[in-house]
């Protein structure tokens, strides 16, 4: 037997295969987004391409969330008051910074960050875009900073305690930031550009908002994160740091037997959480322009949460269709299309699961159908009364969080992703003939269709 | 000297509300070990139950002189027992089949619940989107007054109906025999149900009492906020909520004395803050009080430290 050190180093691949392994994923981001900014952009309709940003957002929000709440197993409930932290962090930033260095608020940017209003730049990347993703990436830093600073006392405490210190962190931040000084006007820039930085830090605008920003929040922009959290969130399922996260979600005090540093690894799923939630806030500000603390309270946060929730707790892609859907469903809903043929889809696709995994499960199938039925009969009645169901959607998703937990409580996909659905095996990497007990567990996706509660919800 | 009285006053007048409100967060906390996020829903309830029960006995318009001080307390009463009806239902649908689920899941279950109360709230067959003002059931300006601090007619009701529902429950608890089996399921669940103690009932019986305390904290507060409009259920409600629940925390949450003397304190903390530094950040005073006193004191004031077992 050979030293853990020599196996180590003859299991690692070889040095000149590693590079575009790790650059891989941020060509694909950046190929992702600039497909969304010059493809699908310009060929959907104005308010299709708004909502498809504010999907963006909701992706990144919501994955960064299923680090903590979901990975970890802690709950927090103020993931909006760390999207205000950073995205005021980054208006300030942009819209203070662009009147220093450019003497005007307007928008400075290229082509990149184009909304197709006012003439084209012309130019692919320009001097605004720097300012604006720098102070992005120093809200997302800064609103980290807030994350270590909250988490750090909470998070030794039991579960809960964190859920009510996030809760009161939101709101101490939305009183904060609606307490602040008047923001100075586009068209006073001359004033502003004679302000020292430190004072016009104070002048956000309080209760009305810090409006009138430049918009440099584009597909690009939005997609391009989107991809880097998602890649982030991925990877780090399965480091030694994700693995971590999972234990202790699992069993605090078994993985504290086990070695793990507990509080550590819950402050760094919260920091990182924080950092994305935080790049996300100066996305938002810079997409339509004005950012209002009053918008991100704690209604913000529960919004995302029943996103992380109804995707499944600990799933990524969970949480990103759970986005995207919860995003689109207003809109659908002011003119319900018929649900039936998603119902069909669905049903078929979970059929055929089954089939690939020869595991019958008929309860599932037949609450399926059963529920496709009440969901169209609903809409059917509802359509021939004439009844506006865009008014019961925030009832609609309280029942659906509520009927989850009773009848499903690990979300729809649990800790599964999507692809593990159709009985996914990930191959053995390593096919020698003695087994290994570490030698590639079978994954998730074979284990029975009703599954495992996913979290202790804290150590009891 | 004036100013300082009459915040004073003021502080324990809106902590007596406060208190009530924490008694049902830490009576739930103590014998189910959640937080339940519904119960502000359930006090702005309280609140709007008062002013329909008002509208439809017909009391308290605001041409007429005010009612007879039975009106009122058959307001309370109706609103409470309307109330407790609804946290009875509440907890048999929705928290009694997740007994033995993780917390995280009744965590996000009271959640749920607490949207589905705000948003039906709303609804037009509800109370509808638009704020509404509490009739007049209580003569209004000054009782009396003493060293130049006004007390006024319902801020006595406020203060004596919250002693007299403090001192029921303090009854209640330590001395019927109904009392003592609360305390034997929140001291050790399983064993109390082995001594003979119907869990469930215990359990059902000790929410409804928390949730009609936090009814008759509705009441009260429509009572002592009377003719002003009352915001749709809304951010004000949930944020009233949270400040109570601070104060349970503050206290030690679980335990029902430390949630009293945590609503004064969280009361006084706030008048206070407001008339001597500033009225801006309100709501920020209550929040950083909570989390010095979790770094400080995490069991809270009169609480117990908890020992994790595996």
């Amino acid at each position: 037997m050979k030293p853990l050190t020599e196996q180590s180093r003859t299991m690692s691949p070889a040095a000149w295969t590693v590079l575009p392994r790790m650059a891989w994923p941020l060509l694909a981001g950046l190929g992702i987004a600039i497909l969304m900014q010059f493809a699908v952009g310009p060929s959907v309709s104005g308010f299709t391409s708004q909502i498809m940003l504010i999907a963006g957002i909701n992706i990144i929000m919501a994955v960064s969330l299923t680090v903590v709440n979901g990975f970890t197993g802690q709950f927090s409930m103020g993931h909006a008051g760390f999207m205000a932290v950073g995205g005021y962090v980054a208006a300030t930033l942009t819209y203070y910074g662009s009147i220093k260095m450019f003497g005007t608020a307007d928008f400075a940017g290229g082509t990149i960050s184009w909304t197709g209003s006012g003439e084209n730049p012309g130019s692919i990347v320009g001097k605004g875009d720097y300012l604006f993703v720098i102070s992005c990436l120093v809200g997302g830093v800064v609103s980290a900073i807030a994350g270590y600073v909250v988490g750090l006392p909470s998070l030794r405490l039991r579960g809960d305690y964190l859920a009510i210190v996030t809760l009161g962190f939101g709101e101490i931040v939305r009183v904060l930031l609606q307490g602040t000084n008047p923001q100075i006007q586009p068209w006073k820039a001359q004033e502003a550009a004679e302000v020292p930085f430190y004072k016009l830090a104070t002048m956000l605008g309080g209760p009305m908002g810090f409006n009138l920003l430049p918009t440099y929040t584009t597909l690009f922009w939005v997609y391009l994160f989107v991809v880097l959290t998602l890649i982030v969130c991925y990877r780090l399922k399965s480091s030694s740091s994700g693995r971590a996260f999972l234990s202790i979600r699992e069993d605090e005090i078994a993985s504290q037997a086990m070695g793990v540093d507990v509080t550590k690894y819950k402050v760094r799923a919260f920091v990182l959480a924080s950092f994305f939630a935080g790049v996300a806030g100066g996305l938002y500000a810079m997409s339509i322009g004005a950012i209002n603390a009053g918008d991100l309270g704690f209604q913000k946060s529960f919004d995302i949460i029943i996103m992380v929730v109804l995707g499944g707790m600990g799933s990524i892609s969970g949480a990103t269709v759970a986005a995207v859907v919860l995003t689109i469903l207003p809109e659908f809903l002011r003119d319900p299309p018929p649900v039936w043929p998603l119902g069909l889809a669905f049903l078929v696709a979970v059929v055929l699961a089954q089939a690939v995994r020869k595991h019958w499960n008929i309860r599932t199938l037949a609450g399926i159908a059963v529920g496709t039925a009440i969901l169209e009969g609903a809409r059917l009645y509802c359509v021939s009364r004439g009844i506006d169901i865009a008014s019961f959607r925030l009832i609609l998703y309280a029942l659906l969080l509520i009927a989850m937990m009773l009848l499903r409580p690990q979300g729809l996909l649990g800790v599964r992703e999507v692809w593990e659905l159709f009985g996914h095996r990930r191959p053995n990497p390593n096919p020698s003939p003695d087994p290994k007990p570490d030698a590639a567990p079978p994954s998730k996706g074979t284990s029975k269709a009703t599954g495992n509660p996913t979290s202790k919800g804290g150590a009891s | 000297m004036t100013q300082f009285l009459q915040t004073l006053f003021d502080g324990v007048t809106v902590g007596c509300l406060y208190a009530l409100i924490a008694l049902g967060y830490t009576m739930v906390y103590g014998i189910l070990k959640f937080i339940n996020f519904a119960h502000s829903d359930v006090f702005a309830l309280g609140v709007w139950m008062s002013i329909t029960i008002a509208a439809w006995l017909g009391v308290g318009a605001a041409d007429q002189p005010a009612p007879a001080w039975y009106m009122g307390a058959l307001v309370l009463l109706g609103t409470m027992a309307f109330c407790g009806f609804v946290g009875f239902v509440i907890e048999r649908v929705a928290y009694k089949p997740l007994r033995k689920a993780p917390r995280l899941n009744v965590l996000i279950t009271a959640i749920g619940v607490s949207l589905l109360l705000q948003n039906i709230g709303q609804q037009k067959f509800a109370f509808g989107p638009y704020p509404k003002s509490m009739p007049k059931l209580l003569e209004g300006g000054a009782l009396f007054t003493i060293a130049d601090v006004q007390v006024r007619t319902s801020d006595v009701a406020v203060i004596g109906t919250a002693l007299a529902l403090m001192a029921a429950l303090q009854f209640l608890i330590y001395r019927t025999k109904l009392g003592s089996a609360m305390r034997a399921v929140s001291f050790n669940t399983r064993n109390a149900s082995l001594m003979g103690i119907n869990v469930d009932r215990v359990i059902s019986f000790t929410f409804v009492v928390g949730t009609m305390l936090a009814a008759a904290a509705g009441f009260l507060y429509g009572l002592k906020y009377e003719g002003q409009a009352k915001q749709t259920a809304d951010s004000m409600w949930v944020m009233l909520g949270l400040k109570a629940f601070v104060a349970a925390v503050v206290g030690g949450i679980g335990n029902v004395r430390g949630a009293v003397l945590g609503g004064l304190l969280i009361g006084l903390i706030e008048f206070f803050g407001v008339a001597y530094v500033s009225s801006q950040f309100r709501d920020a005073y209550v929040f950083a009080i909570l989390i010095v006193v979790l770094l400080f004191k995490p069991e809270g004031v009169l609480g117990r430290a908890t020992v994790e077992k595996v």
